[in-house]
């Protein structure tokens, strides 16, 4: 591991403003989609930056628009000759990538941020868990429904103060 | 990770086989559960089934991606662009979606089967579809969570409901065999690694833990010895051709059209 090119502290900083096109609250690197960030001789000279983006879910229709965004705005920065940004599996993005910043956001509009995982394993994921309601904080909550309004959020309500809310599912 | 097949070695064409396999089960099974999208049971039922469809295409789709650059295909061509006669999903698949316990009961004999698929194929030497497997497998997790509180609510269910599920789990136990229906390039796949055991020795272990699974909520004993048709990826019915010529029906509309 070298040290850190400076250039990517500017990468990052530029990239926390991109929003997530579904849940806008929340940033890209908030979100923890962001991979790997590197710098690669482009082949007609000069230098590429060569970002991964990792799905949520592999199915997330949002991807693409995220991939251009987070495109644009590298371009706009002006670092490198070139800009690509690839999907990538290669490290599978997981819930608890979602920074504590982002937690904080998620709470703030209403949805439960997913509770840290366990363990990594597939076979381990905690699913249908109490989720904390954002409203009063009571974990007196019932999941509705594992399948919500986009692929990444369940539906719960609040047996305290009777809210339904949203959560940002385990995985 | 060891084992990964040097380029030069790798079975371009059973692997090729291999995934596009996977990617028309995903593909299909996906099309015909988004029918229910709008006439599900009930209002979270249909924001269920219309989700867990959605990842299915998702799927697909990474999947159509990892055959396309083995083959230098484009995706959506491969997705949109061939005879219903070419489409190599599992006989399973091709039957019309008929009623909610037909539904269940289909998909409950395709996610536990895939998931014993996708379980070997985490630990595949071809590491693209190792990280895709592995990946798959956390939201597949959500699907067969669902499906199993399904199949006890219809199980446990009054007589009608489980009369028509233990119905169609028995017809369709012998096409659900088909998801393991032996490729012709399997041998090379097992020796490189690339299919970490072959398809018998999962179909196997699937029968068993899905047939236990079954009994144990009073339903009928179902065969676990029973062998697929050697035919399972390669028979096509007008039920498939009626659903081939409905989901490809945009992209004939205009077949240069960029998406």
């Amino acid at each position: 591991m070298t040290a850190t090119d400076p250039r990517e502290t500017v990468i990052r900083a530029a990239l926390d403003e991109v929003a997530d096109p579904e849940i806008p609250t929340i940033s890209v690197i908030e979100l923890g989609v962001i991979g790997g960030i590197r710098f690669e001789p482009a082949q007609g000279g000069g230098e590429r930056l060569h970002v991964d983006l990792l799905p949520t879910f592999v199915g997330c229709p949002a991807i693409e628009i995220m991939r251009e965004q987070v495109g644009e705005r590298l371009r706009s920065l002006g670092v490198a000759d070139e800009v690509e940004v690839r999907l990538s599996f290669e490290e599978p993005w997981t819930s608890d990538r979602i920074s504590e910043e982002g937690r904080e956001k998620l709470r703030g509009s209403g949805f439960a941020p997913p509770p840290h995982l366990r363990s990594l394993g597939p076979d381990e994921l905690d699913l249908g868990g109490a989720a904390e309601c954002p409203y009063c904080g009571s974990r007196n909550t019932t999941l509705d429904n594992a399948f919500g309004p986009t692929l990444c959020r369940a539906i719960y309500h609040c047996d305290a103060c009777h809210q339904p809310f949203e959560q940002f599912k385990v995985l | 990770m060891t084992g990964l097949a040097a380029p030069d070695t790798l079975p371009r064409e059973a692997l090729a086989e291999l995934l596009l396999s996977m990617a028309d089960d995903e593909f299909v099974i996906g099309f015909w559960d988004s029918e229910w999208t709008g006439i599900a049971p009930m209002l979270e039922e249909d924001v269920a089934t219309s989700s867990i469809s959605q990842d299915e295409i998702g799927h697909a789709n990474a999947l159509y991606e990892l055959h396309a650059e083995l083959t230098g295909a484009h995706p959506d061509a491969i997705a949109f662009g061939r005879d219903p006669d070419d489409y190599r999903h599992a006989a399973l698949l091709n039957h019309a979606r008929t009623d909610w316990a037909f539904t269940v009961a289909r998909r409950q004999l395709y996610e536990t089967a895939d998931a014993t698929r996708l379980e070997a194929l985490a630990r595949s030497s071809y590491e693209p579809l190792a990280r895709l497997a592995a990946k798959m497998r956390r939201e597949e997790r959500y699907h067969l969570m669902h499906l199993d509180a399904w199949i006890r609510r219809l199980a446990e269910g009054g007589s009608d409901a489980r009369e028509r599920l233990a119905g169609a789990l028995v017809r369709l136990w012998p096409d659900a065999q088909t998801v393991f229906t032996p490729l012709a390039g399997e041998v090379a796949l097992v020796e490189a690694g690339i299919l970490p055991e072959p398809m018998a020795a999962l179909r196997r272990r699937w029968a068993g833990e899905v047939g236990e699974r079954l009994a144990s909520l009073g339903l009928p004993a179902l065969d676990p010895e029973l062998e697929p048709a050697p035919d399972g990826r390669t028979r096509r019915t007008d039920e498939f051709r009626w659903l081939h010529a409905e989901f490809t029906m945009v992209a004939r509309s205009d077949p240069q059209a960029t998406w």
